[in-house]
């Protein structure tokens, strides 16, 4: 098991849960990359689908009091929470995903209690906490609250699971628990509900509203993970790529054609799509593609000392990459248009007095260079 | 019929028309030369008898012009149109081109070529995506193209709207403009907007209640436009960002109030902007607009109907229901638009913003500042449309 090294106290045991999945498997392997960590132990229901490399892997159920004996006999001394899922999915309904999120939590949480051992937890949670309305300030800080209690669905267990952490953050003071809030992620292998929305090759949007969009890229989540695990900060931060990219023109820039329709009939299109196993729609993701949410990141550059790599619109542009376009017909009629045209102006427009080349070489240009400019000038 | 003998008129038996080899009467008679053609204007005797006998003489001078007359078949300066011509490929090519360019030029003006790939690369900008939004969804470009362009020439020509102390709005970092609001429907806001980004060369950024948010295609357009939630923690961001922002702290009280309380403040909510404005340490610009509450006298109120629709108020002006589409145009009112003194708050410490007794001081201040200056300008004001 590990490196062959002896164990240590220099290098953490972490336990991560919910390696099933791609984002977990993933970081899972980063983590055992990483020189400060010796050992890294995986914990799901169901076997990981792909090569887990160095990580060690647990068959074992987070809802059942194993996972207190996986930890005491591991020496574990932190643990990274990432079983938190947005969808039923492959897990079955609703019932089976409340049980997963807050059963499972509960229950690590009541073995990380009784484990002498632990010194560090990380939990990976979602800006969905804040919620999303017409009420909301246009950037939540961790000190709000969202303007609506979430009644139920994935928020509801977010807020849940949150307060057991707080709860528990109270029970055992020595332990450091930091709660990570994370934007929605956004990668070219990520599956979530947005990404499938995204992929989508026609895009409902709810008719007569523009969300903003902030999203956190898969590689940026890797990296605060182990930022969280590795710099030892306790406390809840948000964790988002900066800038604000608007849901048209984040679809615009996927080269994504639309559909508005009123807000009831995309929920109904959603659940069609997830009844259809087309699309993951969650219920909380309308709310969000009306009204959108941005949040302050100013705590995670502050106190928590985290860089993102990447902005909202590069981590869009990286996301667009791997997306067939399904539209940009428009965009191909005025770029063979503003050809056609002898138009020396652009770079005298932006840049000074620019010889014509410039401008002949911005215009084939392919999908990721549409999202290159926007990301250069993110603020 | 068919046997009848034909008799030409004029043409001596030779069709009039030109059929492409042979030019038409006229061109005969034009071109000269032919002997056939040259005394064939038996209609009209004098110029047919002084060319039969002054054809010699008049040759030489119509040869200069059409070298190819002395020939039997003499072609014409210009080639005869052909059906085949006229018609083969609608209007050429050229043509069209040249019309564009004419049309073009008449649009944009000398640089067209310029302009027009100017325009076309926004365009280019807006399909594709690649323009910048703040935050708070604030579209820059899209507010100075296009929502600014629309609002100019109602605050120029329909509301004569005039401007002063806008030297009271300081030039960089944040301030907040609290004004009145009237008028059923808060065309003000729009109008100080264009004011102050004309005037001023900055842009205000509107604070809204949630009910614009709320509202499609409202939401939108006023995200765009620079507008956020009037909640302090977004009015502190904003001022902290070095930001103009506008508020209007009567509400819907303000807008919503009968014709007969017109230019009587009501309560300033409850002094929310003030301690924002204390906290961020940004100077108050009290903003008087007299002229908003004549545009659509409120004579009258639906409670019932508003609050099964969830909105403050359903309006009934001397226009409104009674003409239907045609009483959503305001009154022609004239306006005026009076920026106050700044009143300054960064002397005070940050913990006054917790203390309510000054901050319904400052209140009072700035309510009473606007309550004069609306007094002193409509004394000035000539009638309600001059």
């Amino acid at each position: 098991m590990g490196d062959g090294q002896p164990e240590a106290e220099l290098g953490k045991v972490v336990l991560v849960t919910g390696v099933s999945r791609d984002l977990g498997r993933t970081f899972a392997r980063s983590l055992a990359g990483d020189p400060g960590v010796d050992r890294v132990i995986g914990v799901d229901v169901v076997p990981p689908r792909g090569d887990v490399g160095d990580v060690s892997f647990v068959r074992a159920d987070i809802r059942n009091p194993v996972i207190a004996k996986v930890i005491a006999k591991e020496d574990v001394d932190t643990v990274v929470h990432m079983s938190v899922i947005a969808t039923p999915g492959t897990a079955g309904g609703r019932n089976t995903m409340k049980e997963l999120n807050v059963i499972g939590t509960m229950q690590l949480l009541a073995a990380c209690q009784r484990a002498t051992s632990l010194q560090h937890l990380v939990v990976k949670s979602t800006t969905t906490v804040y919620g999303a309305s017409n009420r909301d300030p246009a950037m939540f800080t961790e000190d709000m609250q969202p303007r609506r209690a979430p009644r139920s669905g994935y928020a509801k267990d977010v807020a849940e699971i949150e307060s057991y952490v707080r709860g528990f953050a109270r029970r055992r003071p020595d332990v450091r628990v930091t709660t990570l809030r994370c934007a929605n992620v956004l990668g070219p292998a990520v599956v979530s509900p947005l990404t499938s929305y995204l992929r989508l090759p026609v895009v409902p949007t709810v008719i007569g509203y523009d969300a903003r969009l902030q999203v956190l890229h898969e590689q940026d989540l890797y990296g605060v993970l182990q930022h969280a695990v590795r710099e030892e900060v306790a406390g809840t931060f948000n964790v988002a790529g900066d800038g604000i990219l608007m849901l048209s023109q984040a679809l615009r820039r996927l080269q994504r054609p639309t559909v508005p329709m009123p807000g009831f009939a995309v929920g109904r299109m959603g659940n069609l799509l997830r009844q259809a196993r087309v699309a993951d729609f969650s219920p909380e993701q309308l709310a969000f593609l009306t009204y959108g949410r941005g949040v302050d990141t100013t705590r995670m550059r502050t106190q928590l000392g985290f860089e993102p790599t990447m902005t909202t619109a590069e981590a869009f542009a990286d996301f667009a990459t791997t997306l067939t376009p399904t539209g940009g017909r428009a965009e191909r009629v005025l770029a063979t248009l503003s050809q056609a045209l002898p138009d020396p102006d652009e770079p005298v427009l932006e840049a000074v007095a620019g010889p014509e080349g410039a401008e002949q070489a911005t215009g084939p240009r392919a999908v990721p260079a549409h999202g290159a400019p926007g990301g250069a000038e993110h603020e | 019929m068919s046997d009848a003998e034909i008799i030409p008129i004029g043409t001596r038996g030779r069709p009039g028309r030109g059929t492409g080899k042979a030019p038409s009467s006229a061109a005969r008679s034009l071109a000269g030369g032919s002997g056939g053609g040259a005394g064939s204007k038996g209609t009209s005797g004098r110029p047919a008898q002084r060319r039969t006998s002054e054809e010699e003489a008049a040759e030489p001078t119509e040869s200069d012009q059409t070298p190819a007359a002395a020939s039997e078949t003499p072609v014409p300066e210009r080639p005869a149109a052909r059906t085949r011509d006229r018609h083969a490929g609608g209007i050429p090519a050229a043509d069209l081109m040249a019309a564009f360019q004419v049309a073009a030029r008449e649009v944009f003006g000398e640089e067209w070529e310029v302009q027009l790939a100017r325009f076309l690369a926004f365009l280019r900008r807006r399909v594709t995506g690649s323009y910048v939004v703040d935050e708070y969804g604030f579209d820059q470009e899209i507010t100075q193209r296009f929502f600014m362009a629309a609002l100019r020439p109602i605050a120029q020509k329909w509301f004569r709207i005039e401007v002063r102390g806008i030297e009271n709005i300081p030039t960089d970092g944040g301030a907040l403009v609290v004004s009145n609001h009237s008028g059923t429907v808060p065309v003000d806001g729009l109008m100080t907007m264009v004011s102050i980004h004309d005037h001023a060369g900055r842009y205000l950024r509107p604070l809204g209640a949630d009910l614009v948010f709320r509202l499609p295609i409202v939401s939108t357009m006023a995200r765009k436009g620079g507008a956020t939630l009037a909640c302090n923690e977004d009015a502190e961001r904003m001022l902290r960002g070095g930001e103009l922002v506008g508020v209007w702290p009567e509400g819907f009280k303000g807008i919503g109030k009968p014709y007969a309380e017109r230019y009587k403040l009501q309560r300033f909510g409850r002094g929310g902007f003030v301690s924002a404005a204390i906290r961020t340490g940004v100077p108050i610009v009290p903003l008087s607009v007299v002229g908003a509450e004549e545009i659509y006298p409120l004579v009258g109120n639906l409670p019932g109907l508003a609050r099964i629709l969830g909105v403050p108020y359903i309006p009934i002006t001397p226009t409104f229901p009674l003409l239907g589409p045609l009483g959503l145009v305001p009154l022609p009112s004239k306006w005026l638009l009076e920026f106050g003194e700044p009143i300054r708050t960064d002397e005070y410490d940050g913990g006054a913003a917790d203390d309510p007794m000054l901050v319904f001081n400052v209140t009072d201040q700035v309510r009473e500042t606007i309550q004069q200056t609306l007094y002193t300008l409509l004394m000035e004001r000539e009638s309600v449309f001059r």
